[in-house]
């Protein structure tokens, strides 16, 4: 794949957008189509319409307070939209919690970092492999072979998906103790951890300064080239969101107002106009 | 029928009285006040002694008793709440159990555990008699039509103190943000002070009604009546202070019926269970604020 | 990768806990049994033993909804006390159909006492467990409350016919006259033929521990504090919340009716009210002085504080007001912003003399 996003091709499919050629004989990983919600009267987000190829990355742009998050929480049904529809991989999410929504393939991270601050690093990222631990509550309580068997195949899993971002020799360390980048990345292996179709990123680069951000880039490239999945992310950084977003979505005042590869958005008068304010002012 | 609903908008006005105190100062400490119901305890007392060993007259008593309650609140909220003001709701409830054991085993050792015969303090107002010809007249007594009264003028007066005056504003800010508050030059810890002052005066004249009305005097008096009057404000949605007056009312009439046509014994349950009841239709009570979590 | 070698570190850490557990567990039973043979025990302790074991048991069911799910839980002796008296009611039972084995007895009581109060866990935790922080905290109040007024209600007599309920009074139980009443509303369970030993008591502490440990070190103690530590994070990370914070509340019940048993079998008579609000809250203050989610903690608070009111019986007036203010001083010596940085300098200073910095 080249590593030049304003190189992928896009082709249509029905529905709501388009996706880059090479995924298009498999099924688009998410798709809404409409997809609003109201809070007491204000329309937050309306006619948000997105497909996302099978290893897609994609990237959500927009001022602060534009309705990015919001987006994100609707995907994963924190909010139940107002209106419109989401598919996940094929499945229609409707009336699914946040929960099912997650076992149907989507993971994400949160802007401000949600962790289990308790727990060790690598508790936190054997949470996210929770469902694809194959023993119930009796074999753990009277510590059956089998509780041992999974536990060490558990164990082994979370350091290998700790060394993507090297950090598998802080598996015992508190997760609140480490430090701001690494509790972010920690965010990211605990997605992964539960065997996403697609991983929501919002603002990963948030507190990171350019060196880490890079190497951030080449991390978000590698999830999806070793894992095969898609990405959405929302960030501020645009060296990052230029970088490595193949098609970028601009959200401004909960409304879609460009689409397209980092060289369409960067020219697009009304994404500069979004962002720098009317020139024109009256 | 009439009977029971007289006596149980008096029981209620009085769980409304407790209730509000513990509404006020949830709404701004964030914390449950569990020593509440023994405050009421020591106004209770405290007028006694006044009334009685002391021989002063009612008003006086009654005074003395606020005065010796509101006094108490402070000085609990200055030394047992205040060093925990940013601990965990945990340790502050767990603090608050403490203080709520050592009044109550103050007083066991100052007045015993004997109970005291209290004396009808508010019988300054004659009974009413309803129907007098009829076959069965109703009695309202006079502690009845005095709670009633009370407890409405006390909520108007706290909902015109929150809504119009400086202090009542800041209360209003500091339940809502007390970090912002602070920022905006509210003095954060004396809005505190003044609320548990509040509160606590409250809960003497609460004492005094309850006495009024339940003649008998113990360390143990104010556990349960403070207990219900929690219940009753979660009822009508803590932090809210017509929905405080609202449980109130409401738990007060329902123990009545349910004493009266149910069973004595079940009555307790069946107060605690409208209120799992409620809940679980409206999770933050009749009247109480929702709540969103911001993700 | 030399990483993937390490050997699960973390989990050795806290099985070496639980090996400790046990071993004080084991080391009270050595050295109460020795004390005892060499007959220096008083009568008064002696007494204490069985509602210690209970009570240390009740501190770690109640440590696992509070301390590893996160949630308070003001009516914990409700549970205790459905354990209580559907454990004395099969043991009476079995006792005049001719089961006369305190073992036996002590056993199905038990079972019985862990299966009703479970059964009530479930029934309470499906509305309890809908709501949040201080409501949660307060509908387990009224819950514990509204379990109290039905015991006290509750008359039960046992004849050749098998057991007579009834919520009204004694002559509605319709029982024969020759059955014997075992509980009479609220004077309580009466004429209970004792069978809760120290030894058992013993017993069920380590099988208390057993199993809230081995609960903790697994996917589902893991996916419980996930719950606790962040809620919509779990949601996000695929864990069914209602699902396991069902799983610890029950479980916890479940042990709270066992402990209960113990207790009621060590008693001739037991009422309703011994499992009011302030059993409860004893219980919760057992808890939180031993440190919250801390096993060890709950254990050690739980013994001391049964037995410290005992030894201070010549102080009797001024026991409880001690008990007080040492509660009030505690909390605000471990809970307190500024004390708390005092510790952790004195902390610093002691380790930084022992020579063993470790710097992170």
């Amino acid at each position: 794949m080249s590593s030049n996003p304003n190189d992928t091709k896009y082709v249509a499919v029905p529905g709501p957008g388009m996706i880059p050629e090479r995924d298009k004989d498999k099924r688009p990983v998410l798709e809404a189509s409409h997809l609003g919600i109201d809070f007491g009267g204000l329309t937050a987000v309306d006619e948000f319409n997105i497909a996302i190829g099978a290893t897609e990355i994609g990237g959500l742009i927009g001022p602060n307070g534009a309705g990015k998050t919001t987006v994100f929480n609707l995907l994963t049904k924190v909010y139940q939209p107002t209106r419109g529809v989401i598919m996940l991989d094929g499945k229609d999410t409707h009336g699914m919690n946040t929960t099912q929504a997650n076992q149907a393939g989507i993971a994400r991270t949160f802007q401000n970092i949600r962790l289990f601050d308790k727990l060790t690093v690598e508790e936190n990222v054997k949470i996210g492999l929770h469902s694809s631990i194959g023993y119930h509550l009796p074999s753990a309580v009277l510590r059956l072979p089998r509780y041992w068997r999974e536990e060490k195949k558990a164990h082994e899993k979370a350091l290998e998906l700790l060394d993507i971002f090297d950090m598998a020799d802080m598996a015992d360390v508190r997760s609140s103790s480490l430090p701001y980048g690494a509790q972010r990345r920690l965010e990211i292996v605990r997605a992964l951890a539960t065997g996403p179709k697609i991983l929501l990123l919002d603002e990963p680069a948030a507190g990171m300064n350019p060196s880490e951000t890079e190497e951030l880039m080449n991390n978000i490239r590698k999830i999806r080239d070793t894992f095969n999945i898609a990405v959405l992310l929302i960030e501020h950084d645009m060296n990052l969101v230029m970088g490595i977003c193949e098609n970028i979505i601009v959200l401004n005042f909960g409304k879609i107002i460009a689409k397209g590869n980092p060289k369409t958005i960067q020219n697009d008068p009304k994404v500069i106009e979004a962002y720098l304010g009317s020139q024109d002012a009256e | 029928m009439l009977n029971y609903l007289i006596s149980g908008i008096s029981l209620g006005s009085v769980y409304a009285i407790i209730a509000l105190g513990y509404t006020m100062v949830y709404g701004i400490a964030k914390m449950l006040n569990f020593a509440h119901g023994d405050i009421i305890m020591v106004g209770g007392y405290a007028a006694f002694c006044a009334g009685t060993y002391l021989g002063w007259p009612v008003p006086l008593a009654i005074l003395f008793s606020m005065m010796i309650c509101t006094i108490l609140g402070i000085v609990i909220e200055k030394l047992a709440y205040k060093p925990l003001r940013n601990a965990t709701s945990l340790a502050v409830l767990i603090t608050a159990i403490g203080v709520s054991y050592l009044l109550q085993n103050l007083a066991l050792l100052i007045w015993t555990s004997n109970p005291k015969a209290f004396p009808n303090m508010v019988n300054f107002i004659p009974s009413i008699v309803l129907g007098k010809n009829s076959d069965n007249p109703i009695t309202i007594s006079s502690a009845t039509i005095v709670t009633i009264a009370a407890s409405i003028i006390i909520m108007v007066a706290l909902t015109l103190f929150t809504g119009k005056t400086k202090m009542g504003k800041a209360m209003r800010a500091v339940s809502e943000d007390k970090g912002a508050a602070q920022l905006m030059g509210i003095n954060v810890n004396a809005t505190i002070s003044v609320t548990f002052a509040i509160g606590s005066g409250l809960a003497a004249i609460a004492g005094v009604l309850l006495c009024s009305a339940y003649p008998t005097l113990m360390p143990t008096t104010g556990s349960m009546p403070g207990i219900k009057a929690f219940t009753a404000a979660v009822l009508g949605g803590i932090g809210s202070i017509p929905g405080a007056m609202l449980g109130g009312i409401l738990l007060g009439i329902l123990e009545k019926f349910a004493q009266a046509y149910i069973s004595t014994q079940l009555s307790d349950a069946i107060v605690f269970a409208a209120l799992i009841v409620v809940l679980l239709v409206k999770p933050t009570g009749l009247l109480g604020k929702k709540m969103t979590e911001k993700v | 990768m030399g990483n993937k070698i390490k050997i699960l570190g973390k989990t050795n850490k806290n099985s070496l806990m639980g090996f400790i557990n046990y071993g004080i567990i084991i080391l009270f039973f050595v050295v109460i049994t020795i004390v005892k043979q060499a007959g220096a025990l008083t009568n008064a302790l002696s007494g204490q033993l069985i509602p210690i074991c209970a009570y240390i048991v009740m501190a770690l069911s109640l440590n696992l909804v509070v301390g590893i799910s996160g949630e308070l839980s003001l009516g914990h002796a409700g549970f205790m006390s459905v354990g209580a008296f559907s454990g004395v009611i099969v043991s009476g039972a079995m006792n005049y159909g001719g089961v006369t084995n305190g073992a036996i007895r002590l056993i199905v009581a038990m079972i019985v006492g862990a299966i009703l109060a479970g059964i009530a866990g479930v029934v309470i935790g499906i509305p309890v467990l809908r709501l949040r922080g201080d409501y949660l905290a307060i509908v387990t109040l009224a819950f514990g409350e509204i379990i109290k007024n039905v015991l006290n209600c509750l008359y039960v007599g046992v004849d050749k016919a098998g057991l007579h309920f009834s919520v009204t009074d004694e002559a509605h139980m319709d029982m024969s006259a020759e059955g014997v009443t075992l509980v009479r509303g609220p004077m309580g369970a009466v004429g209970v033929v004792k069978a809760s030993t120290f030894l058992a008591g013993i017993i069920l502490i380590l099988l208390t521990l057993f199993v809230i440990q081995n609960l903790i070190n697994s996917r589902t103690g893991r996916a419980i504090m996930a719950i606790r530590d962040n809620r919509i994070a779990a949601e996000a990370t695929g864990i069914n919340v209602t699902k396991y914070k069902m799983i610890a509340f029950v479980t916890s019940a479940v042990i709270a009716g066992s402990a209960g048993a113990l207790y009621g079998l060590n008693f001739s008579t037991i009422v309703p009210k011994k499992f009011d609000f302030n059993t409860s809250i004893l219980i919760l203050v057992f808890v939180v002085l031993g440190g919250i989610g801390n096993l060890t903690g709950s254990i050690i608070a739980a013994a001391l504080l049964t037995v410290l009111p005992e030894i201070f019986r010549p102080f009797q007036d001024y026991r409880m007001l001690v008990y007080a203010i040492v509660l009030i001083l505690v909390m605000i010596a471990t809970n307190n912003e500024r004390l708390r940085a005092f510790w952790k300098r004195i902390g610093h200073v002691f380790r930084k003399k022992g020579g063993e910095v470790n710097e992170q």
